[in-house]
């Protein structure tokens, strides 16, 4: 059994996920009207988050493929 | 520059297209509308800016335009791309769009996308819409049909899977692990087209304890037990004796192991009292010699795409990542819990939308996807997988009453009194029990005089 370990970020479960910069946040919280923690949240345990480098207080931009409507964006705040 | 001006055949533009990193399918359909002259411009500045592909297209379009009036593929391209409707709409408008284009004027087609826009527009549900009561009616109606027997036949040799009512429940309930923890391994191109590599890597992580490979016998005779490895279980495993012979060395470093001339192995106790010897059988017994601790078995399939691949009884979808021949990319599991921790909450709630829907389809029944999506994501919002009642999303209410009328009363007005919680009254339960209009749909809006 040799290791050879691919990244999680190429499973087919994971979407695409980004970190967003300051001004992308400011624009998203402006367009919905909302603050930063009414965002849905993931965990900076969480493994693609480990990957991707994020820490808490950042918001990652997740590309997810979605059964109705092709592509949809959505976002999550990063936790603890 | 030059060279480019001078190359005029239909298959240089392709070439040029698919060089400013535009995609080969849309070079070769939109190359028949234009002339490489015309390009040029639009070229370079794409490849010195190195701008999106869509937004590339649409400077190639613009580029390509000669007469007011006619319509080009490029125009589709261009127009449908920037309406404000979602990607698969998009994409279905663009195949039929495509397909009547000679018939269309611009005006036409600006005509069509304004219709489409409006209509999308009206299909999308209505600010204040009680989303979660529809989706929980529009999955619990069919759920009365579904079977309430726990096992199935799952079509693959002899695994069972819990399928049907139990195992929606399962998953809005967030186990921490299934009743029937199940994988599906894709495999590596090699594996996948050849059965015996195939079947030699199902033979490698279905776990193997001695006692699967002979006879394990504890004797009070010499105080020692003694372990017969079958020949026929060791080819087929394709393991030599002395490693075998190593991996019960492993147990502990007191332990002597002795082959003896019959081919049988003697393992000495400690000492003489015959607990310690029923200890050193158990443990004997129970060394996993080769395979991943949890998969139980492991079956050889073609898949529809007549691949081999592997369905495995147990889980473990840490350990399989990173073995030779697996292809992790599209391994999955049906333990969400275990999806979650690997590969990340994004996973999870994908794996939540998919095991619903598969279970849903399996049983005949056609439940919107959109309701399970909002399911999965009110269980994943915060972070980690949450189940859906009491410990969870329910638990988590913030009205006192709505969580007295939900389950267990009297221990939440208890706790409620001793915190001395405040009711606002604003969500739908709390207006029930103290008869106020609703905060929903029309009953949420108020008309104010000025």
């Amino acid at each position: 059994m040799k290791k050879g370990k691919v990244s999680i970020r190429e499973h087919g479960l994971v979407p695409k996920h980004e970190i967003m910069e300051g001004g992308e946040v400011k624009e998203l919280l402006e367009k919905y009207k909302i603050k930063k923690e009414q965002l849905p949240k993931i965990k900076s345990s969480d493994p693609v988050i480990k990957e991707i480098k994020a820490v808490m207080g950042d918001v990652v931009k997740i590309k997810r493929r979605s059964r109705t409507a092709g592509k949809f964006i959505s976002y999550r705040l990063v936790i603890e | 520059m030059e060279m480019r001006v001078a190359a005029k055949g239909k298959e240089e533009v392709a070439k040029e297209l698919v060089r400013g990193e535009v995609e080969e399918e849309t070079a070769e359909r939109i190359k028949e509308d234009f002339m490489l002259v015309e390009l040029t411009v639009g070229l370079d500045e794409l490849l010195e800016l190195e701008i999106e592909e869509e937004y590339a297209e649409d400077i190639l379009m613009m580029q390509g335009r000669r007469e007011e009036g006619e319509v080009k593929l490029g125009d589709i391209e261009l127009k449908v791309n920037k309406s404000e409707i979602p990607e698969k709409v998009k994409e279905e408008l663009k195949e039929k769009l495509r397909a009547v284009r000679t018939k269309l004027s611009v005006e036409k087609l600006d005509a069509i996308l304004n219709k489409v826009e409006g209509k999308y527009e009206k299909a999308k549900v209505e600010p204040r819409e009680a989303v979660g009561i529809v989706a929980a009616q529009s999955i619990g109606e069919p759920g009365t049909q579904m079977t309430l027997r726990t096992f199935h036949y799952a079509g693959v040799g002899a695994i069972y899977i819990t399928l049907g009512l139990p195992r929606i429940i399962e998953i809005v309930d967030a186990r921490k692990k299934p009743s029937t923890p199940a994988m599906k391994i894709k495999l590596a191109e090699e594996y996948a087209s050849d059965r015996t590599k195939a079947e030699g890597l199902a033979m490698e992580i279905e776990e193997t304890y001695i006692q699967d490979m002979g006879k394990v016998e504890a004797s009070t005779e010499d105080m020692s037990v003694w372990v017969s490895l079958k020949e026929k279980e060791l080819k087929r495993r394709h393991l030599e004796r002395e490693e075998v012979e190593e991996k019960i060395k492993d147990i502990g470093t007191d332990v002597l192991v002795e082959a003896v001339e019959d081919g049988k192995l003697r393992i000495h106790a400690k000492n003489n009292l015959y607990h310690e010897l029923l200890r050193l059988e158990a443990k004997v017994s129970n060394k996993l010699v080769t395979g991943i601790e949890g998969i139980k078995r492991v079956i050889v399939r073609k898949d529809t795409d007549g691949e081999y691949m592997l369905y495995t009884e147990g889980s473990a979808l840490k350990k399989i990542r990173g073995i030779e021949g697996v292809d992790f990319r599209r391994t999955t599991t049906n333990n969400i819990a275990e999806i979650a921790e690997v590969l990340g909450i994004e996973a999870a709630r994908n794996a939540i939308i998919e095991e619903m829907m598969d279970t849903l389809e399996e049983q005949g029944l056609d439940v919107d996807a959109r309701h399970v999506t909002l399911i999965a994501d009110a269980m994943t919002m915060d972070g980690e997988v949450k189940q859906i009642g009491r410990h969870g999303l329910a638990g988590e209410k913030a009205s006192v009453l709505s969580r007295a009328a939900f389950e267990v009363t009297v221990d939440n007005l208890l706790e409620a009194a001793m915190y001395g919680e405040t009711d606002k009254l604003k969500g739908v339960t709390e207006s029930v029990i103290v008869g106020q209009p609703i905060k929903l749909g029309t009953g949420a809006v108020e008309l104010v005089a000025r």
